[in-house]
């Protein structure tokens, strides 16, 4: 069923073992939408991401990229490089270089050649301030900075959307800012993103729309102002002001 | 001493060059077969998978001797002959395969699962991620193990005499059993092991400092 969506979700479920975990999740996401994903713990949030690019196959439900369904398609290699994935624990690859770490998508699967990738691995580099660390190894980088390579790794790959798994949770938090902001100005850039975050600032000031999921159901989404100050559901208001207690509420 | 050294040492190098063969060769080549065994125990099927365990299990379960007598003086019977350099290559490989195997599981493993992750996340397939993405870093840290297992396998590849292949061993036995010197012509050969060895650990440890991931591997 072709769609006008950049991304469609449609009854997505997902179990491991006897226990559901995602109990028929639906939304879709435009081109150049910022949407942002909260919830508690344990509530299905990261899956529904792995669902997406199957890292983790879906159990049911159907997932569209534009018109392409892309829960049976047997070109799934093809559709990750059109969704990009940044990791809470970043995913650096340790034996190459900042640089290195962004070339290899280009030179591996897009096999483009030697110095094309380079150029364009460098100028995702500079797009998250990091041109001055181009040779620096993993282990050389702050967590900050890994971050951000693991940002101009997907971008590099030229997708038309990426999903963030709580990006900036295994930060210190004097280094979530530098990622948010690089977040805030591709969103700002038009890039479609879908994140799953704690950090509410970001929330309120990147995001066109705030979905909150609980025990595996969206239990409320919509304009996050709306979502904060006025929501349909007691829960929601319960958690995120929870939410804003422990992780305070961020920048601007 | 000396003058064993000085007498014999034509005949001696000689041996040392095939043991040294024997060895680079062994091992070389059962790092190959250490990594098909290796992958396929990890990312292999079940079948696939079982058969390299039971694989495994066996040849480092029975006697390196052993396993050298059922190539050279068993397989004759069913009509494969192998002169004993090449009987005593195979065997090794397939012996030191094995072990290798297991060095290389390890090492494998210790590379986290987020990388072959992050591998698939911008398109590569489970063979890329594993060839480009964890195999670099898994040889890597495999290296001392390596080290470890040339060294073993340059004093056990002097077994080979037993089925007469003209390694070091048997150029020694042969040079004492005429002039009857045992002590000096013993000694002289295991200095010659003991030098020989010194001087390969040098290079494997200067090449695995050189290849080092900065800041990430120990570094000394
Ligand atoms: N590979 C797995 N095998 C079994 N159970 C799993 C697996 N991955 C996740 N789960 C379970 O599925 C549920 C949802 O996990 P998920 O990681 O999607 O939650 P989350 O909302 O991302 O939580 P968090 O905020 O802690 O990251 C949890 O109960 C978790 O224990
Ligand atoms: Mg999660």
């Amino acid at each position: 069923m072709p769609t006008s969506h950049l991304l469609k979700i449609e009854d997505l479920h997902h179990s491991f073992g006897k226990e559901e975990v995602l109990k028929g999740i639906s939304f879709s996401l435009d081109k150049g939408e910022t949407k942002v994903i909260v919830g508690p713990s344990g509530t299905g949030k990261s899956t529904i991401l792995n669902n997406i690019i199957r890292l983790v196959p879906p159990k049911r439900g159907k997932i569209y990229l534009e018109d392409v369904e892309i829960t049976s398609t047997k070109k799934i290699n093809e559709i990750r490089q059109q969704i990009g994935f940044v990791f809470q624990d970043f995913g650096l690859f340790n034996h190459l270089t900042a640089k290195g770490n962004v070339m290899i998508g280009l030179t591996k699967v897009k096999k483009m050649d030697k110095k094309e990738a380079e150029e364009l691995a460098m100028f995702e580099l500079d797009r998250v301030g990091l041109k001055d660390f181009a040779d620096s190894y993993p282990s050389q980088l702050s967590g900050g900075q890994a971050q951000r390579v693991g940002i101009a790794r997907a971008l590099a790959m030229q997708p038309k959307l990426i999903l963030f798994d709580e990006p900036t949770s295994s930060l210190d938090p004097e280094l979530t800012g530098e990622v948010l902001r690089v977040m805030k100005s591709l969103a700002e850039e038009g890039m479609t993103m879908l994140v799953v975050t704690h950090e509410m600032g970001f929330a309120r000031s990147v995001a066109d729309e705030l979905i909150f999921m609980e025990g595996g159901n969206i239990v409320e989404q919509g304009d996050p102002e709306k979502l904060f100050n006025n929501p349909e559901h007691k829960r929601t208001k319960e958690f995120l002001f929870q939410l804003v207690d422990l992780y305070g509420e961020g920048e601007e | 001493m000396l003058d064993i050294f000085l007498n014999y040492y034509p005949v001696l190098f000689k041996g040392l060059a095939v043991t040294v063969l024997i060895t680079i060769i062994s091992c070389f080549s059962g790092t190959v077969f250490g990594v098909f065994l290796s992958l396929g125990k990890i990312y292999g099927n079940k079948l696939v998978s079982n058969l390299v365990t039971a694989f495994i299990a066996v040849i480092r379960g029975t006697p390196l001797l052993v396993q050298l007598f059922i190539i050279y003086y068993g397989l004759p019977a069913y009509g494969v002959n192998f002169s004993p350099i090449t009987a005593a290559v195979i065997s090794f490989i397939i012996n030191s395969g094995a072990y290798q195997a297991e060095y290389l599981r390890g090492s494998i493993q210790s590379v986290s699962s987020g990388q072959l992750k992050a591998a698939l996340s911008i398109g590569m397939t489970k063979w890329q991620g594993i060839f480009h993405i964890i195999l670099p870093q898994a040889l890597r840290r495999v290296i001392p193990a390596w080290t470890n297992e040339f060294i073993y396998m340059i004093k056990y590849s002097s077994l080979a005499y037993v089925i007469g292949a003209k390694e070091l061993m048997t150029e020694a036995k042969l040079i004492a059993s005429r002039n009857y010197q045992f002590f000096n012509v013993y000694l002289v050969t295991a200095l010659i092991y003991l030098v020989v060895i010194i001087i390969f650990v040098y290079f494997f440890n200067r090449f695995e400092k050189k290849v080092a991931i900065p800041g990430f591997d120990f570094e000394r």
